[in-house]
């Protein structure tokens, strides 16, 4: 089936890229709904099938499948040069395995102009595909602008009233942070040597990587990167584009956001930043996990004060990926690979929560905590779902959240103690606002508001238990995914010694 | 010949398989094969834990370790999905999984009231509290023991809010759980530093005599054990109920009756003194600690006792009694007779649960009523239930030979034997306790009837699924003692100290050996008893005939408001707590972050739009500015050469 002709990366690039392209064509609804679902399918097969020739030692012929370099720009030194490592897998899995989730869970929302919805959808899915898969600095920032340009369009068409500058922020923000990394892209470029060829200089991830850089154009660069990445993550203080974004965006566009592209700047840092700057990543590191720290307690105190739903996933989000931010600083094995099991986890567990309150908000017709009060008894099958979700946000053990961030804690105190101690106070706060939310939303006596809540179908079951069991198994034998992502993180570890 | 420790994770899967069963098929099972199969399962489970005591009292028995999947594989750490069964674990299995049944089939007719869909999701969360616990006794290392460590605390949350409509249990749940959540992160911030130190969270790598981490050159005291042993031990006072985490279990007492019973007195709060115990050796080398340890249970014990005196409602008296007696546990702990801790343990489940079930007859027999300042008199009608809370309230006092004499006493002379000051204050606290339990018993059984005529009527004994284990519970509590009787009485007559002495062998050749005379031992015992006998029968006096209804003033009025303690912790932490995050959330993000955001964009975009101002399109303007330009560049040229 897989020839020398096709290869992993290609396929989970292109299928969901030309799917998007077609399904902008499909003038009626109900067909573009069913094939954008179709197409994202078709990709998660293919990725799980990638899955199995994940293995390396197994398959001698692993380089036919998972990496391919066309030539591209041979005058500049870029060939079109993508390829799957273990972090790869499980970006892309991760991806593959949301959308056909998200697609699912929102068949029946409905949307204006459904075909350019969709095609934008499954296009900056193309757009994270192409992030996760780049092995050359100029694919990779190719594909970053084409995973963020779709989500513009969705941000700024499809919401809430306020949406539109709510996303010129975010536009402006986004914007500033990428012209940043293709300076700071170009400026390395200038500073490789090519390993032959028609060009002086590479884009290859592997000059990139041997880039002779002094200490201070380290540092420079390192801010520009850094600044990026923060701003996608996003790391306090660049936060404030994000609570108002996700409250205004539709459901689908908010999952995408919050699922898979927060992960473009986890990703990233990991791959682009780590082992390019070195010297800058020792000694820039406290200062990041500091303001990652910061993020944690931050970002939960002022979870517990929303009274907006959407807006307590979204700062509940802003504390997680702190977390992840102190722990890829922390530059232990235990940290990073901490994170790699994260990004997986925070990607099914935050797209689950937005699933839950859409679910409420489409039951109740609101999604004010104060004015919602027990669900449970119009609902108990989604009180249920929502507890053991809302559980796993808090990373309570048997849950996936409890394997990734025992091991992040556990990088950042071997790193530091105290920054670990502080860092610690979100755990006790998460339990606060997801306590109190399912206090507030499902239990008490219902009210007139939440009288006629009906009670969640077939459908939504089934979408509601893939998770939960997603959850319960990634929180009982996560090893595949650690041994997956060793060798990665292995990797990374050395080039920084 | 078979190997039974092949079955050993039976034992959690069975309760495990339970829950599920009886969690996703609750609606289309009747109430009886509910309470049938969540009982069963529990049965099976103690039938599995007594092979497994059997087979730990054969003469030789090595603790073993029995390793299943890796859980977290990394280049650098490995924590296996592990079990290790040895002496302790086994006491403990058999607590858990007897108890355990004797409250689910208790249960089968307290809650019977419960549509069937309620009964269901009770009974599973019963199930699923049994699995967490035998997960957290069985673990073989510190995660799994976490895993079930927090496993309990959700169960707990979700049993005190089991009535969910009632918004004051559900704040008492939330509360149950933040409180412990508390501790946790002490717990794990302990088992961080422990791996950055030895590499392994296993008990096998720590503990194990030949090859053990922490026997072979770990200098006593070190400031990383000290550390260690206290975060270990702020997740101790989380799930156990010390000072300063202990307000959330009188709190607990929303649940039903039974989760008391079995998660609030017999099992959950004992996980702390499980966990130290897990980890004795590790704490014999901190005596720093072991001090804190001590102190803190004792002040806990006191202070628990002295609250408990004015409570009227008979669940908080109980809850507040268990607090107290846990503290005995601690004081135990801290003095380094880990054995009489777990002896208290096991006496504890016994006469506490007891208490609990025989505290739910009544309240069952009067319609939901729980203030003892309306009952009375129901001796008379109820007299299982009054001859087994009795017993109950001899083996809490410590009067021989009921079973608490013999474990308080054990931990009362360790704490002679380490500080006479100790013991003078533990005994105080006996006192109360022989007190707070008479007056409770008065005011319940004795006098007359002073409830409403309705009551009367209704009030009757309660059905045998209710009063067979409040039975077996009372033989339990009035015997189960024997099995440690002291040297002073009878040679060897301490099996359990025995049985357990190579859980804590090592320990004992680190902590300074004290020898208490018999002469001395003697004289203490009978002073101690005759002052409890004396309470008990001065508290029983006072309170048969009347109820104490009058206003409280002065101390009496701290006490009767728990010291304002809880008072207290909203004040300085709860409300600032809200503040802060108020002023997070309004100030410095929207006006702080987000205004220098937007100051400069806006500023751009002032800045373009003076700019813009420059392309004016007049020709004479142009040449204006690049006649500035040139001159601008002459003079900088003149200046530089």
């Amino acid at each position: 089936m897989l020839g020398n002709y096709y290869t992993f990366p290609e396929l989970l690039l292109w299928i969901p890229f030309v799917t998007g392209i077609i399904a902008f064509f499909i003038r009626k609804e109900k067909s573009v709904k069913a094939f954008a679902l179709f197409s994202s399918l078709a990709t998660l097969t293919v990725s799980v099938i990638s899955l199995f020739y994940s293995n390396t030692t197994a398959h001698p012929d692993y380089f036919l499948y998972n990496n391919v370099s066309y030539v591209w720009l041979p005058y500049l030194g870029s060939s079109f040069y993508v390829g799957l490592d273990g972090m790869g897998f499980v970006l892309t899995f991760l991806t593959a395995f949301t959308l056909p989730l998200i697609f699912a869970a929102t068949y029946k929302n409905e949307y204006r102009n459904a075909n350019a919805f969709f095609s934008l959808m499954l296009l900056s899915q193309a757009g994270l595909m192409g992030v996760f898969v780049a092995m050359d600095a100029l694919v990779f920032y190719f594909f970053w602008e084409l995973a963020l340009i779709p989500v513009y369009f969705l941000c700024s068409r499809w919401g809430g009233q306020r949406r539109i500058p709510v996303t010129f922020k975010f536009f402006v923000y986004t914007f500033l942070g990428s012209l940043l990394m293709l300076v700071g892209i170009i400026y390395i470029y200038l500073h490789t040597t090519a390993p032959g060829g028609l060009a002086d200089h590479s884009f290859s991830l592997r000059s990139f990587y041997a880039a002779n850089l002094s200490p201070n154009r380290q540092m420079g660069l390192f801010c520009l990167f850094f600044l990026a990445f923060a701003i996608k993550m996003p790391i306090f203080p660049f936060h404030t584009w994000q609570p108002d974004l996700y409250e205004q965006t539709n459901y689908p566009t908010t999952m995408i956001m919050s699922g898979i592209m927060v992960k473009m700047g986890v990703f990233a840092m990991i791959r682009w930043l780590l082992p390019i700057f070195p010297l800058a990543v020792h000694k820039f590191g406290n200062v990041a996990i500091i303001l990652s720290v910061i993020g944690i307690v931050y970002g939960s105190c002022i979870a517990m004060i929303q009274n907006d739903l959407k807006r307590l996933v979204a700062w509940s989000s802003i504390a997680h990926i702190g977390l992840m931010g102190a722990a890829i600083f922390s530059l232990t094995n235990s940290g990073l690979q901490g994170v790699m099991l994260e990004m997986f986890n925070h990607g099914v567990n935050i797209i689950a929560l937005w699933i839950v309150v859409d679910m409420i908000e489409k039951t109740a017709g609101i999604r004010k905590i104060s004015e919602l009060g027990g669900l449970a008894l119009k609902s108990p099958a989604l009180a249920i779902f929502f507890l053991v979700i809302g559980l796993a946000n808090i990373a309570l053990p048997l849950t996936n959240a409890f394997i990734s961030e025992f091991l992040m804690f556990n990088g950042l105190f071997a790193h530091n103690k105290w920054f670990a101690a502080f860092a610690c106070i979100g755990i006790i706060l998460s339990a606060v606002y997801i306590l109190n939310m399912m206090q507030k939303v499902f239990f008490g006596p219902t009210n007139s508001l939440t009288e006629n809540a009906r009670p969640i179908n077939g459908r939504q079951k089934f979408i509601l238990s893939v998770i939960v069991i997603t959850i319960l198994v990634m929180g009982i034998y996560p090893s595949p995914i650690l041994h997956l992502t060793q060798e990665t993180v292995t990797g990374i570890l050395q080039s920084l010694k | 010949m078979q190997d039974y420790f092949d079955l050993v994770y039976w034992i959690p899967l069975l309760p495990f398989i339970g829950f599920l069963i009886n969690g996703l098929a609750r609606k289309s099972m009747s109430k009886q094969l509910i309470g049938l199969l969540g009982s069963a399962v529990i049965f099976l489970s103690f039938c599995l834990s007594v092979i497994i005591f059997l087979e730990t009292t054969r003469h030789g028995f090595v603790a073993r370790n029995i390793t299943y999947f890796p859980l977290i594989a990394l280049d650098n750490l490995s924590i296996p999905f592990e079990f290790q069964v040895d002496q302790l674990t086994s006491v403990f299995l058999l607590i858990i999984t007897g108890v355990g049944f004797l409250i689910h089939v208790y249960s089968i007719s307290y809650m019977k009231e419960e549509d069937q869909s309620g009964f269901g999701r009770y009974f599973s969360y019963l199930n699923l509290f049994v699995f967490s616990m035998l997960l957290l006794v069985l673990g073989g290392n510190y995660v799994i023991m976490f895993m079930g460590w927090e496993g309990v605390g959700l169960c707990s949350y979700l049993l005190i809010g089991f009535w969910f409509k009632n918004h004051e249990y559900n704040y008492a749940a939330k509360k149950a759980f933040i409180m412990n959540r508390i501790g946790d992160v002490g717990f794990l911030l302990g088992v961080f530093w422990l791996i950055s130190i030895f590499g392994t969270a296993s008990y096998h790598d720590l503990f194990n005599p030949e090859t053990g981490k922490l026997l072979s050159g770990q200098t006593s005291n070190s400031p990383a054990l000290i550390g260690i042993t206290l975060l270990l031990f702020l997740g101790a006072t989380g799930k156990s109920a010390q000072i300063p985490l202990y307000t959330w279990l009188p709190d607990a007492m929303a649940g039903p009756t039974p989760v008391s019973a079995l998660i609030h007195a017999a099992t959950m709060v004992t996980a702390g003194i499980y966990m130290i115990a897990r980890s004795n050796i590790m704490y014999s080398l901190a005596p720093a600690t072991m001090i804190v340890i001590a102190i803190v249970g004792l002040a806990t014990a006191i202070l628990a006792a002295l609250i408990a005196l004015k409570q009227n409602d008979i669940k908080k008296v109980l809850a507040y009694s268990t607090v107290s007696q846990l503290g005995y546990m601690f004081l135990g702990l801290g003095v380094g007779a880990y054995t009489a801790s777990v002896f208290h343990v096991m006496t504890h489940a016994f006469f506490k649960a007891l208490l609990f079930l025989g505290a739910g007859s009544v309240i069952h027999a009067m319609g939901g009523e729980q203030d003892i300042n309306k009952m009375g008199g129901l001796g008379k009608k109820m007299r299982i239930t009054y001859i087994t809370f009795f017993v109950a309230c001899l083996a809490i006092s410590g009067i021989p030979p009921f079973s608490g004499f013999f474990s308080k006493d054990e931990i009362l002379l360790a704490a002679w034997a380490h500080n006479p000051v100790l013991y003078i204050i533990g005994l105080g606290g006996s006192l109360l306790t022989a007190f707070y339990m008479f007056r409770l018993l008065a005011l319940t059984f004795a006098g007359k009837f002073r409830g409403t005529e309705e009551q009367l009527h209704h009030v009757h004994e309660s059905p045998s699924t209710i009063t067979i284990p409040l039975i077996i519970l009372a033989i339990l509590a009035a015997i189960g003692g024997f099995v440690g009787i002291p040297e002073l009485f009878m040679k060897d007559g301490h099996k359990l100290a025995e049985f357990l002495d190579p859980v804590f062998a090592y320990s004992k050749t680190i902590l300074p050996a004290h020898h208490v005379p018999a002469q001395t031992e003697i004289i203490l015992l009978g002073v101690s008893v005759i002052l409890i006998i004396a309470v008990c029968i001065w508290a029983w006096n006072k309170y048969k005939n009347h109820s104490d209804g009058q206003p409280a003033t002065g101390f009496a009025k701290a006490i009767q408001n728990k010291f304002y303690i809880d008072e207290l912790y909203d004040a300085i932490v709860v409300r600032p707590l809200g503040r802060l995050s108020l002023f997070l959330g309004n100030v410095i993000d929207k006006s702080g972050i987000d205004g220098i955001v937007n100051g400069v964009g806006k500023s751009v975009s002032y800045g373009s739009r003076q700019i813009r101002l420059l392309q004016s399109g007049k020709v004479g303007t142009y040449i204006l500015f690049m006649v500035i330009g040139i001159l601008v560049l002459f003079i900088i040229q003149m200046f530089t050469k």
